[in-house]
This record gives C-alpha cells, structure tokens and sequence, in this order.
C-alpha cells in the first residue's frame, strides 16, 4: 500500500474485487480518526448499498486477519533459538579477533588498547603498508562482526515478543530467546519444571553437584535477570526460584494460549519485593556489577560462596 | 432489567440461562436455534446476569475490544448488527476468525486496541456500542482512546479486571481510579462487581460525556 493512501479509508484506492489488496490495506493502513465509511463508500461508488459494502469488509477483514495470524504464528521459536546462538557465536568470536589485533597491534602501531572499541580505532587507520593492511582488516573483521551482533540482538528484540510475549516481557527478549534455545524450544520449555529452568545454563555446576563434587546451583543464565543479579547474594536463592517458577508459569501461557497476561508480571513484582524486603536492602546489587551483556560468566552461577 | 432483542433467558438442563441464536462456538447447550451463554466464561454475560442496563438494544453498532478467541463476541455479533472484534494475540485471533467465517456481520481484526489509528481506517464512527474487556494495565485509556467511536448517545460497556492494574491493591481502590480516569470522557451511569462469576472485576456503563 502506498504512503498516500494512509490516513484513508481502507477502500481508496482499491479495485472492487480485488481481494488481495483490500486485506493488505486494512492491515495496513491507517487513519487518524475514524469517519462513516459505509456511507463513504457507497458515495465513492465503492459499494451499491450499505450491505453490500459490510460484505466486502467481511471478506477483507477475514482475509486480513487470517494473514496476519498466520505470519504471527509463523514466527517460530527455533528461528529465535538460532538467532540467539548466531548473537552468541558473534560476540564471542568478536572478543576473540579483539585480542589477536590488540595483540598485533601493540607490535606495529603507537596505539595500544584492547576490546573491541580498540579493534574499530585500529580499523580506521590508514594502512602504510601490506603488512598493516592485513591487521587492519582484521580489525575491520571484528567491528563487522561486532555490527552483526547488535542487528541479531536487535531482530531478537524484535522477534521474541512475538513468538513469546508474556516470558520476552517478564525476562527481556534475550533472556527470553536464550532460555528457549537451552531448553531446545518453547513447547519444550513450557514443559520443563520450574526447577530446571532455575538452573538451564548451569548444567556443567549442576551436574559436578550431582556427582557430590559441588553445592546445588543457585540460578543459569536467569542470573542475568535484573531480579537476581540485583538482589542480595543471601537472598539470590529465593529470587531465582521466584523468577524461574513465574518465568515458566509464562512460557506455558505462550506455548499454550499466546495471549498476554500481564498478572504475571505483576505477581512478579510483588513477590520480589517481599523478598528483598526480607533484609530492607530492596535494591541491593552493588556486591556484583558484571555488566548485562554476557552469559558466559552465569554458566557458572551456581558457585556458592 | 432489559436485555437486548435476540438475548432471551431460555431453560437448559433445567436451568434458565441467558441464550442468543446463531451457530455454536465452543461446546455450549442448545434449544433448537437458540445456544446458552455461559456467564462464566464471558464477562458481558455476567453483566447482563447481573441486571445492569447495557443501553443495548439488538441490532446495534458494536466495536468489541479484547474479542480473545470470540466467545462473547460470537454472541454480541449474534443479536448485534456490524459487529467490529479488536484483538491483539495471534493465537486467539485465529480461533475468531473461525467465528466470524460463521458470521455475516461479525469483522475480525489483529489489531491493539491502544492504538486505534491502526484501525480508525476499518471502524466506522457513530457506532451504538463499544464492549470492551482488555486485560491489559490502562484499560482507562484503552476506554478514552477508542470514544472517538462512539456516537453522543452511544455506550461504553466494560468489565474492568483490577488485576491486571495492580495485582496487589484492593480491587475496590483500583476500580474508584479506573473510574476517576474515565470521568474524563465519560459519564458513568452503572456499575457492579461480576462476582460470582468473575472474581476481582467491575462491569461498567458508561456514554460519552
């Protein structure tokens, strides 16, 4: 539909019997305010009469809407799952050319720095040499690949409320995607217990605990979660049990229902701030600042102190 | 109380129920073409059951915001006229398109119902009647955002859920602020709590001031 047609009617423009494109435009389209549009119609000689135009607007809003749902529920939960690991991959190896070209550079160039930051500075050098050009490149590898990661992340914010709206909502879409890729999908996750989802990501801490070597993991990749990386270590236990079991109570509703339900997040809410209450240090977290963009340091999370 | 012609309380099972014709949905009883109306599972239900004066009057104009998988709606749309069903989850709004396919003036649209630009497009205005039951935080504004449909003389019927504001205040508190919100375009003319058919929610008439 074209930009001119927007904040029209949904019959503007459109040939009668062309069924295609009247789903399209009330998909679509847009208006500020809503006007008589079966009279409007039947002025525009869209329609003879009154009731021939609600037959047009069944037709095209069933259309539609079937479209629509379909396209919706087409957005699948592993698509979200390889999204994650592409995001994961990237990052990771990013990091790792970082070092290499930090390492390189610290050799050839005045600069010296490390991280990915350096990386793009060293890739912006003008190359003197063959040599050079090589490093750079590198390093013009590592920022690409940098990019490339935070366009995923992007499409996962994007994609994961679709897919999984009420866990994208309580967990944030990527911990929401990366939950549903350790558990192998939503239906999968949906059906796994809330004890399991407490500790997906920690199976390396969780099976050494089976084995008698360890203490029970606390919490997988959930540490990441606001909730329990900001609540008080002593506490981190029961935050990470509340989170997993309302966390799981929303990937049944997604996996089962797809309808948002926004007493979750409420219940949520509630429930950790009784138990941060517990000691007064309601927004305690200042003990443990990793910044919020890895897992790889909670695969662990289950050391006790 | 009044209910709307093509709403009749009819006798299932030895019980009298609310009933509407048209082709079954989800299982309910029949009597030849009439098919109850489970208050339970359906808030307007409850709000007739309850005996407050919906201002509906059979063949209206309705926009019904929240229509899920179409349960209440299949009935408005039953005894209503050009009946539009706002729904926002993918999911449920495949099972209503399976009821409008049933339905000559039933029109199903994937759409959220807080930003009706998406579908002031479709919705005609001066419409008799807005049903809304949306169980997201705000449904105040939902209200206010989607009077532009209605004609003067139109009605607002709601049930307001106060979980989904506030899981932890008193519902009663949560329901005089919902109220208070929509003093702002509305006039309230009733209101009555829906148990025992739903628990924690408000039914709610209300025209536009």
């Amino acid at each position: 539909m074209s930009d001119e047609t927007a904040g029209a009617a949904w019959f503007e423009g459109l040939e009668p019997g062309d069924a295609a494109a009247a789903a399209e435009h009330v998909r679509d389209g847009s208006a500020e305010a809503p006007a008589n549009w079966p009279a409007a119609a039947v002025d525009a000689e869209f329609a003879a009469d009154e009731d021939a135009y609600y037959d047009v607007l069944r037709e095209a809003t069933i259309t539609a809407t079937r479209a629509a749902v379909e396209e919706a529920e087409g957005a699948d939960d592993q698509q979200l799952a390889h999204l994650v690991r592409a995001m994961d991959d990237c990052t990771r190896t990013a990091n790792e050319l970082a070092e290499r070209v930090a390492e390189w550079a610290g050799s050839r160039l005045d600069e010296e720095g490390s991280g990915v930051g350096f990386a793009r500075r060293v890739a912006a050098i003008e190359p003197e040499d063959a040599g050079e050009e090589r490093l750079l490149g590198l390093a013009q590898r590592v920022a690409d690949l940098d990019d490339e990661a935070e366009a995923l992340r992007a499409e996962i914010e994007r994609a994961a409320p679709e897919i999984a709206p009420n866990l994208a909502a309580l967990a944030g879409p990527v911990l929401a995607a990366r939950l549903i890729a350790l558990a192998g999908g939503l239906g999968d996750l949906a059906k796994s217990p809330s004890s399991t989802v407490q500790v997906l990501g920690a199976e390396d801490a969780l099976f050494a605990h089976l084995r008698g070597q360890g203490p029970s993991p606390k919490h997988g990749v959930i540490f990441t979660h606001e909730y329990v990386r900001g609540t008080a270590r002593e506490h981190r236990g029961s935050a990470a049990r509340a989170l997993a079991g309302k966390l799981t109570l929303a990937a049944r509703v997604d996996h089962y229902s797809g309808e948002r339900k926004t007493g979750l997040d409420d219940q949520l809410e509630a429930r950790m701030e009784r138990i941060r209450a517990r000691t007064g240090d309601g927004d305690a977290g200042s003990d443990d600042g990793p910044d919020d963009s890895g897992s790889d340091d909670s695969g662990n999370g289950g050391d006790e102190e | 109380m009044t209910l709307p012609d093509g709403v009749e309380r009819r006798t299932f099972d030895e019980e009298e129920r609310l009933a509407t014709r048209g082709p079954t949905v989800y299982g309910e009883p029949t009597d030849g073409e009439w098919r109850a109306w489970d208050a339970r599972r359906s808030k307007l239900g409850a709000t007739f059951e309850k005996g407050l004066d919906t201002g509906l009057e059979g063949d209206d104009s309705v926009l019904y915001l929240g229509a899920a998988s179409g349960t209440t709606v299949s009935h408005v749309a039953d005894f209503a006229g050009p009946t539009y069903a706002v729904e926002f989850a993918a999911r449920p709004a495949r099972d209503l398109v399976g009821v409008a396919e049933d339905r000559s003036r039933l029109f199903p649209l994937l759409k959220d119902a807080r930003k009706p630009d998406t579908y002031a497009h479709v919705v005609e205005k001066d419409l008799d009647a807005i049903v809304q039951d949306v169980a997201t935080r705000g449904q105040a504004r939902v209200a206010l955002e989607n009077r532009q449909f209605l004609a003067g003389d139109g009605r607002l019927v709601a049930a307001i859920k106060a979980r989904s504001e506030d899981v932890t205040a008193e519902p009663a508190d949560v329901f005089a602020e919902v109220l208070d919100e929509l003093e702002a375009g509305y006039e309230i003319l009733d209101t009555e709590r829906l148990e025992p058919f739903h628990d924690d929610h408000l039914a709610l008439v209300a025209r536009p001031k």
